[in-house]
């Protein structure tokens, strides 16, 4: 995993709450083997008119002039929800961004994206509206987001606090690898497994 | 201390747990299926990695798989190369796979409880959202994400934080022709799609005790759409009755130990939940959702609501556009919706329960002119005991087509799927925008308000047919 310590870039929105994740990555891209090659699928149905991909929807944020480059997103509450499909963050990582702003993520959504280096931010209703704005209002504006001071900065210079569990932040600084950690537990794996019961061994 | 079902079974999984680190636990069973494990299989080859539990690993197909034809002949290509790719993965690794020509082939929540691989007090895991299903046997389980699928394939163990509790106490009786799918769909129209985020739901009360193993499914299942972590029903005696001789169930001196096991399994009287919900069960009528996620749902007399009646800025902007997306009115009756297709079918509602449920409306009756639907078995052992039951006759002469068993038009991954501007009556679990085919409008229901909507053309008030 690569590891996340702190990102400036152009932020875009999306501003609806339940972003699930059939909108991220709808199924017919599920098809694919690999983990590579989802960002031209992001968003598909919001983004193109057409079943092929080959026509923008001139309307969506993430096609607009402005925002073209943006790696933050920014969303309403419960972004993430539905299915579990790890394509949705490979797509948005894919795409080009590094975190994703929201109130609030659905669990399965929000643990997907950790391990894939994607940084998903909680902010309150209050600052994610104020951030919707002031990028709103500035062209260019960057939005910077630090995990290892956890804050995210605005357009105008406001600091914002978040929260993450310290065993995240912690892989995410270090791009750690969550299986080789596990593994060095494999003596007390082994030692659970000894005393299972015959009905659940 | 006190405890509830949930840190019963969470505590007896803890297999190290250090200050400043999430928890390890162990994971019991791990169901795989050909869509989310491919990437997950191949991570451990290129890091040189064991599957370290192949027994405790359980493989069918059925997100792709063709509900026309047992063939791979019937699939797309990259379909097909993507369940080539699990039977050869189940094959290096020593995973047992059921393919499409197993009789125990079906959707893989469905498979899990029938060959009694689901059991209580267990931990299980799928990469798949509906994974939930299996807490109705008062098991831990839930769905996560390919990277989780090779963590658990390498260390059969998973990196989890401790969930809140949450309860929620269905009192009393329902009404006749009141089923699992209508509890849960008014449990989430209550909370909200993102009323469990964070929690793990034990699901209780009369109401919840009366209903089959099968109608508990169709409750725990739809609990990740309220965004709980998972749902669970406390074991009881329907649920050693379900289990007891199923294939993979303990035998002999096994099960005995199972059900003196199985008896702890319940939340402790003076537990503290988190959070605590109270619904009455006679206030149940049946549901249906008008919009586009599962918490837009309404009582079958009800009507579409009204943007305008909503005071959160947010809240409004999502019925305006959901109102959008689906082409109906603020204050449409809910009677007055005609379909043009009906889906019967899932982990939600395909088990032989819900096709008998569906049967019993579709029986000496006809599928109305224009209208197309769909019953797709959850398994090849429903569909199997559903024909010994003659159900499939019954569908058939009404004009519904009988399908084989996948997970089908759920989430469209196959052929089998909606074109823009259809309305379809699907028991189902999702009602996404383009869940079912770009442009097309999903209205989930019970099997029997499908069947009833299929005769009807147009959504109808089962409880008149009582």
């Amino acid at each position: 995993m690569n590891p996340f310590t702190s990102h400036t870039g152009l932020a875009v929105m999306i501003d609806s709450a339940n972003v699930d994740t059939d909108q991220i990555i709808p199924k017919q891209f599920l098809s694919k083997v690999t983990r590579d090659g989802f960002g031209v699928h992001l968003f598909h149905d919001w983004r193109y008119l057409d079943e092929a991909g080959d026509e923008p929807n001139p309307a969506f944020s993430l096609n607009l002039p402005r925002y073209q480059g943006a790696s933050i997103l920014i969303s309403k509450e419960n972004f993430g929800c539905g299915s579990s499909r790890e394509h949705a963050p490979w797509a948005l990582a894919d795409f080009g961004f590094r975190a994703i702003i929201a109130p609030n993520f659905a669990d399965i959504f929000y643990g997907n994206s950790i391990n894939n280096g994607l940084l998903p931010v909680r902010l309150t209703d209050v600052e994610v509206q104020q951030l919707m704005d002031e990028v709103e209002a500035n062209e260019g504006a960057e939005v910077t987001v630090d995990l290892e001071a956890l804050t995210v900065t605005s357009p105008s210079g406001s600091v914002f606090n978040f929260e993450i569990a310290g065993s995240a932040r912690h892989n995410l600084l270090n791009g750690l690898d969550a299986i080789g950690l596990s593994l060095a537990c494999a003596d007390q794996i082994a030692r659970y497994e000894a005393q299972l019961p015959t009905w659940k061994a | 201390m006190a405890k509830t079902l949930y840190e019963k079974v969470w505590d007896s999984h803890v297999v190290v747990e250090n200050e400043g680190e999430a928890p390890l636990i162990y994971v019991d069973r791990h169901l795989v299926h050909e869509v989310t494990s491919p990437q997950a299989f191949s991570g451990l080859k290129v890091a040189g990695r064991k599957l370290r539990a192949p027994e405790k690993t359980f493989a069918t197909m059925d997100h792709n798989t063709s509900t026309k034809s047992a063939t791979l002949d019937a699939l797309s290509p990259m379909a097909r190369i993507q369940v080539e790719t699990l039977q050869d993965n189940c094959k290096e690794f020593g995973v047992r796979l059921y393919d499409i020509h197993h009789k125990n082939q079906g959707i893989v929540h469905v498979m899990g409880p029938e060959l009694g691989i689901t059991l209580p007090g267990t931990v299980i895991v799928c990469g798949d959202s509906h994974t939930a299903t299996h807490g109705a046997f008062g098991a831990l389980a839930f769905g996560i994400g390919t990277s989780e699928v090779e963590h658990v394939m390498a260390t059969q163990t998973l990196r989890q934080n401790r969930a809140k509790t949450m309860k929620i106490e269905v009192r009393g009786h329902v009404g006749a022709g009141i089923t699992a799918k209508d509890i849960v769909l008014a449990i989430i129209g209550k909370i909200g799609m993102d009323g469990g985020t964070g929690y793990v739901i034990e699901f209780c009360g009369e109401a919840i005790e009366a209903l089959s193993m099968e109608g508990r499914m169709t409750v725990c299942n739809m609990a990740i759409e309220m965004g709980a972590k998972a749902g669970m029903v406390a074991p009881d005696g329907s649920t050693a009755e379900y289990l007891k001789g199923r294939e993979f169930a303990p035998k002999g001196d096994a099960w005995e130990q199972a059900i003196a096991a199985w008896a702890e399994l319940k939340t402790d009287e003076d537990a503290v939940f988190d959070a605590s919900v109270v619904l009455e069960a006679s206030d149940i009528a049946p549901q249906l959702t008008w919009g586009t996620n599962p918490g837009q749902v309404v009582a079958i007399d009800g009507l579409v609501p009204n943007p305008e009646d909503e005071s959160n800025a947010t809240v409004k902007a999502s019925i305006e556009k959901a109102l959008k997306y689906v082409a109906l009115s603020a204050g449409t009756c809910m009677t007055d919706v005609s379909i043009n297709k009906v889906f019967i079918g899932s982990c939600t509602n395909s088990r032989i329960e819900d096709l008998r449920d569906a049967a019993l409306h579709a029986k000496g009756r006809k599928v109305a002119a224009g209208v197309t639907a769909i019953v797709v078995p959850g398994s090849g052992l429903v569909k199997e005991q559903a024909e010994a039951e003659g159900l499939d006759k019954i569908f058939l002469e009404a004009g519904f087509e009988w399908r084989l068993p996948g997970c089908s038009m759920c989430l469209a991954m196959n052929d089998d799927r909606l074109e823009a501007g259809d309305r379809c009556a699907s028991t189902s679990n999702r009602n996404f925008e383009g869940r079912q085919g770009r442009g097309s409008r999903t209205h989930l229901v019970s099997p029997a308000m499908a069947a009833a909507a299929a005769v009807a053309g147009h959504f109808v008030d089962i409880r008149k047919a009582y």
